[in-house]
Protein backbone atom coordinates (compact mmCIF):
# COMPACT_ATOMS: atom_id res chain seq x y z
CA UNK A 1 0.00 0.00 0.00
CA UNK A 2 3.05 2.19 0.62
CA UNK A 3 4.17 1.50 -2.45
CA UNK A 4 1.26 2.04 -4.10
CA UNK A 5 0.36 5.52 -2.27
CA UNK A 6 4.16 6.72 -3.75
CA UNK A 7 3.70 5.83 -7.09
CA UNK A 8 0.39 7.04 -7.63
CA UNK A 9 1.79 11.13 -6.07
CA UNK A 10 4.56 10.92 -8.57
CA UNK A 11 2.19 9.72 -11.04
CA UNK A 12 -0.56 12.58 -9.82
CA UNK A 13 2.01 15.21 -10.20
CA UNK A 14 3.35 14.24 -13.97
CA UNK A 15 -0.62 13.74 -15.08
CA UNK A 16 -1.39 16.99 -13.95
CA UNK A 17 1.70 18.69 -14.43
CA UNK A 18 2.44 20.02 -11.20
CA UNK A 19 5.14 22.00 -11.40
CA UNK A 20 5.46 23.04 -8.43
CA UNK A 21 4.40 20.43 -6.08
CA UNK A 22 6.61 17.17 -5.31
CA UNK A 23 5.50 14.15 -4.55
CA UNK A 24 6.52 13.73 -1.46
CA UNK A 25 4.35 16.99 -0.70
CA UNK A 26 1.17 15.49 -0.97
CA UNK A 27 0.26 13.84 2.57
CA UNK A 28 -1.50 9.95 2.41
CA UNK A 29 -4.91 11.48 3.62
CA UNK A 30 -4.56 15.06 2.10
CA UNK A 31 -7.71 15.85 0.42
CA UNK A 32 -7.32 16.34 -3.13
CA UNK A 33 -9.66 19.04 -3.73
CA UNK A 34 -10.78 22.95 -2.57
CA UNK A 35 -8.57 23.39 0.07
CA UNK A 36 -6.24 20.41 -0.30
CA UNK A 37 -3.96 20.43 -3.17
CA UNK A 38 -6.80 22.56 -4.66
CA UNK A 39 -7.27 20.54 -8.05
CA UNK A 40 -10.25 21.30 -9.98
CA UNK A 41 -13.01 19.36 -12.28
CA UNK A 42 -10.74 19.38 -15.18
CA UNK A 43 -8.37 17.48 -12.76
CA UNK A 44 -10.58 15.14 -11.55
CA UNK A 45 -11.34 13.99 -15.50
CA UNK A 46 -7.21 13.37 -15.98
CA UNK A 47 -7.22 11.08 -12.50
CA UNK A 48 -9.82 8.87 -14.35
CA UNK A 49 -7.36 8.89 -17.35
CA UNK A 50 -4.84 8.08 -15.08
CA UNK A 51 -6.36 5.18 -13.42
CA UNK A 52 -7.64 4.18 -17.43
CA UNK A 53 -4.04 4.23 -18.66
CA UNK A 54 -1.97 2.75 -15.55
CA UNK A 55 -3.91 0.70 -13.93
CA UNK A 56 -6.73 -0.42 -16.49
CA UNK A 57 -9.40 0.52 -14.67
CA UNK A 58 -12.99 2.39 -16.16
CA UNK A 59 -15.22 3.80 -13.07
CA UNK A 60 -18.27 2.57 -14.00
CA UNK A 61 -19.93 4.74 -11.39
CA UNK A 62 -19.36 8.44 -12.08
CA UNK A 63 -21.17 9.06 -8.68
CA UNK A 64 -18.45 7.37 -6.06
CA UNK A 65 -15.71 10.17 -8.19
CA UNK A 66 -15.50 12.13 -4.94
CA UNK A 67 -15.33 8.92 -2.81
CA UNK A 68 -12.34 7.56 -4.75
CA UNK A 69 -10.55 10.28 -5.54
CA UNK A 70 -10.78 11.92 -1.93
CA UNK A 71 -7.13 11.12 -1.18
CA UNK A 72 -4.48 9.35 -2.30
CA UNK A 73 -5.16 6.76 -0.05
CA UNK A 74 -9.25 6.28 -0.98
CA UNK A 75 -7.55 5.86 -4.60
CA UNK A 76 -4.69 3.34 -3.57
CA UNK A 77 -7.87 1.44 -1.68
CA UNK A 78 -9.98 1.31 -4.92
CA UNK A 79 -6.98 -0.01 -6.48
CA UNK A 80 -6.30 -2.40 -4.51
CA UNK A 81 -9.95 -3.45 -4.19
CA UNK A 82 -10.66 -3.84 -7.96
CA UNK A 83 -6.84 -5.56 -8.28
CA UNK A 84 -8.09 -8.20 -5.59
CA UNK A 85 -11.81 -7.86 -7.39
CA UNK A 86 -10.04 -9.17 -10.53
CA UNK A 87 -7.84 -11.91 -9.61
CA UNK B 1 5.26 42.91 -26.72
CA UNK B 2 6.87 39.52 -26.41
CA UNK B 3 8.73 38.30 -29.53
CA UNK B 4 12.29 36.48 -30.04
CA UNK B 5 12.56 35.49 -26.40
CA UNK B 6 12.34 39.33 -25.37
CA UNK B 7 10.06 40.88 -23.76
CA UNK B 8 9.41 44.67 -24.39
CA UNK B 9 7.17 47.57 -22.72
CA UNK B 10 7.10 51.10 -24.45
CA UNK B 11 9.28 49.76 -26.95
CA UNK B 12 11.86 48.83 -24.48
CA UNK B 13 13.42 45.37 -23.80
CA UNK B 14 12.66 44.87 -20.19
CA UNK B 15 13.82 41.28 -20.03
CA UNK B 16 15.48 38.52 -22.34
CA UNK B 17 16.81 34.68 -22.47
CA UNK B 18 19.18 33.65 -25.21
CA UNK B 19 17.38 33.34 -28.90
CA UNK B 20 18.01 29.26 -29.14
CA UNK B 21 16.06 28.62 -26.05
CA UNK B 22 12.62 27.09 -27.01
CA UNK B 23 9.15 28.40 -26.25
CA UNK B 24 8.44 26.12 -23.37
CA UNK B 25 11.67 27.02 -21.59
CA UNK B 26 11.07 30.56 -22.58
CA UNK B 27 7.76 30.52 -21.14
CA UNK B 28 8.99 29.30 -17.87
CA UNK B 29 11.95 31.26 -17.00
CA UNK B 30 9.94 34.16 -17.99
CA UNK B 31 6.83 32.85 -15.76
CA UNK B 32 9.83 32.91 -12.96
CA UNK B 33 11.11 35.95 -13.47
CA UNK B 34 7.72 38.05 -13.39
CA UNK B 35 5.44 36.14 -11.40
CA UNK B 36 5.73 32.80 -9.67
CA UNK B 37 2.81 31.73 -7.08
CA UNK B 38 0.18 31.06 -9.91
CA UNK B 39 0.70 27.06 -10.44
CA UNK B 40 -2.09 27.33 -12.67
CA UNK B 41 -0.06 28.94 -15.45
CA UNK B 42 1.86 25.58 -15.88
CA UNK B 43 -1.50 23.94 -17.26
CA UNK B 44 -2.19 26.36 -19.64
CA UNK B 45 -1.48 25.77 -23.51
CA UNK B 46 1.65 27.69 -24.63
CA UNK B 47 -1.40 30.85 -26.22
CA UNK B 48 -2.93 30.80 -22.84
CA UNK B 49 0.08 31.19 -21.71
CA UNK B 50 2.00 33.64 -23.72
CA UNK B 51 -1.44 36.03 -23.44
CA UNK B 52 -1.38 35.71 -19.52
CA UNK B 53 2.41 36.73 -19.43
CA UNK B 54 2.30 39.90 -21.41
CA UNK B 55 -1.09 40.92 -19.31
CA UNK B 56 0.90 40.45 -16.66
CA UNK B 57 3.72 42.54 -17.80
CA UNK B 58 1.74 45.13 -18.24
CA UNK B 59 -0.64 45.06 -15.16
CA UNK B 60 1.81 44.48 -12.59
CA UNK B 61 3.75 47.52 -14.06
CA UNK B 62 0.10 49.78 -14.64
CA UNK B 63 -2.84 47.97 -12.87
CA UNK B 64 -6.19 48.74 -13.99
CA UNK B 65 -7.75 50.39 -10.59
CA UNK B 66 -10.57 52.01 -10.07
CA UNK B 67 -12.52 49.94 -12.69
CA UNK B 68 -15.38 47.73 -11.61
CA UNK B 69 -14.96 43.69 -12.80
CA UNK B 70 -17.51 45.08 -15.31
CA UNK B 71 -16.57 47.69 -16.76
CA UNK B 72 -13.21 45.95 -17.78
CA UNK B 73 -12.88 44.48 -21.21
CA UNK B 74 -10.65 41.97 -23.70
CA UNK B 75 -10.36 42.46 -27.21
CA UNK B 76 -7.51 39.96 -28.96
CA UNK B 77 -6.77 38.43 -32.25
CA UNK B 78 -4.73 36.54 -33.79
CA UNK B 79 -4.09 33.95 -36.92
CA UNK B 80 -3.53 30.30 -35.94
CA UNK B 81 -6.56 30.53 -33.38
CA UNK B 82 -5.72 27.13 -30.91
CA UNK B 83 -4.38 24.91 -33.88
CA UNK B 84 -1.39 24.86 -32.12
CA UNK B 85 -3.15 22.78 -29.31
CA UNK B 86 -5.71 21.57 -31.35
CA UNK B 87 -2.68 19.27 -33.06
CA UNK B 88 -1.30 18.46 -29.72
CA UNK B 89 -4.95 17.56 -28.81
CA UNK B 90 -5.35 15.31 -31.94
CA UNK B 91 -2.08 13.59 -30.78
CA UNK B 92 -2.79 12.57 -27.69
CA UNK B 93 -6.43 11.29 -28.94
CA UNK B 94 -4.04 8.40 -30.62
CA UNK B 95 -3.35 7.29 -27.06
CA UNK B 96 -5.65 8.76 -24.56
CA UNK B 97 -7.35 12.05 -25.56
CA UNK B 98 -6.09 14.92 -22.74
CA UNK B 99 -9.27 16.60 -20.66
CA UNK B 100 -6.16 19.30 -19.66
CA UNK B 101 -5.69 19.66 -23.23
CA UNK B 102 -9.26 19.59 -24.50
CA UNK B 103 -9.97 22.75 -22.42
CA UNK B 104 -7.28 24.66 -24.12
CA UNK B 105 -8.76 23.68 -27.55
CA UNK B 106 -10.75 27.33 -28.25
CA UNK B 107 -8.63 30.73 -29.19
CA UNK B 108 -10.95 32.67 -26.69
CA UNK B 109 -9.74 30.74 -23.61
CA UNK B 110 -6.87 32.90 -23.09
CA UNK B 111 -9.10 35.87 -22.56
CA UNK B 112 -10.75 33.18 -19.54
CA UNK B 113 -7.34 32.79 -18.15
CA UNK B 114 -6.57 36.62 -18.49
CA UNK B 115 -9.83 37.27 -16.69
CA UNK B 116 -9.79 35.07 -13.94
CA UNK B 117 -6.15 36.15 -13.43
CA UNK B 118 -7.02 40.01 -12.81
CA UNK B 119 -11.26 39.78 -12.37
CA UNK B 120 -12.17 41.00 -15.74
CA UNK B 121 -15.89 40.20 -16.20
CA UNK B 122 -16.22 43.16 -19.28
CA UNK B 123 -17.12 42.99 -22.73
CA UNK B 124 -14.78 40.42 -24.67
CA UNK B 125 -14.09 39.88 -28.36
CA UNK B 126 -11.46 37.77 -30.15
CA UNK B 127 -11.05 37.53 -33.94
CA UNK B 128 -8.85 36.03 -36.67
CA UNK B 129 -6.85 37.38 -39.46
CA UNK B 130 -3.72 36.69 -41.42
CA UNK B 131 -2.32 39.54 -39.95
CA UNK B 132 -2.19 42.08 -37.08
CA UNK B 133 -4.90 44.75 -38.03
CA UNK B 134 -4.17 47.04 -35.50
CA UNK B 135 -6.93 49.57 -37.39
CA UNK B 136 -9.46 46.74 -36.58
CA UNK B 137 -8.69 46.34 -33.11
CA UNK B 138 -8.11 49.50 -31.88
CA UNK B 139 -11.50 50.83 -33.97
CA UNK B 140 -13.67 48.28 -32.16
CA UNK B 141 -12.66 49.06 -28.59
CA UNK B 142 -12.69 52.37 -29.05
CA UNK B 143 -16.55 51.65 -30.21
CA UNK B 144 -16.83 49.43 -26.81
CA UNK B 145 -15.26 52.70 -24.91
CA UNK B 146 -17.56 55.15 -26.71
CA UNK B 147 -20.42 52.97 -26.10
CA UNK B 148 -19.71 53.04 -22.53
CA UNK B 149 -19.63 48.73 -22.60
CA UNK B 150 -16.51 49.13 -20.73
CA UNK B 151 -14.22 51.81 -19.54
CA UNK B 152 -10.83 50.09 -20.14
CA UNK B 153 -9.66 47.80 -22.41
CA UNK B 154 -6.45 45.15 -22.54
CA UNK B 155 -6.27 44.71 -26.37
CA UNK B 156 -4.27 43.17 -29.36
CA UNK B 157 -2.70 40.20 -30.65
CA UNK B 158 -1.72 36.73 -29.63
CA UNK B 159 -0.22 34.29 -31.93
CA UNK B 160 1.52 31.06 -31.62
CA UNK B 161 1.98 28.36 -34.15
CA UNK B 162 4.65 26.05 -32.94
CA UNK B 163 7.92 27.69 -32.47
CA UNK B 164 7.11 30.58 -34.06
CA UNK B 165 5.06 33.43 -31.81
CA UNK B 166 4.22 37.26 -30.99
CA UNK B 167 1.89 39.23 -28.82
CA UNK B 168 0.96 42.91 -29.06
CA UNK B 169 -1.00 44.16 -26.17
CA UNK B 170 -2.00 47.17 -25.13
CA UNK B 171 -3.95 48.72 -22.41
CA UNK B 172 -6.58 51.62 -22.99
CA UNK B 173 -8.65 53.33 -20.95
CA UNK B 174 -11.29 56.05 -21.33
Amino acid sequence: MENLMATLKAQIVEQLNLQEVKPEDIGDDMPLFKDGLGLDSIDALELIVLLQQHYQIRIANPEKGPEIFHSVRTIADFITAHQQQNK
Amino acid sequence: MIRNNRIYRNNEVIWETPEDQSLPDFLRAAYDHFSGQYPKFHKMDHLSKLGWLAAEVLLQHRPFTGYAPEQVGLVLANRSASLDTDLRYFDSIKDFPSPALFVYTLANIVMGEISIRHGFKGENAFFTSDTYDEGLIMGYTRQLLYEGAVSAVLCGWVEVMGSAYEVILHQVEK
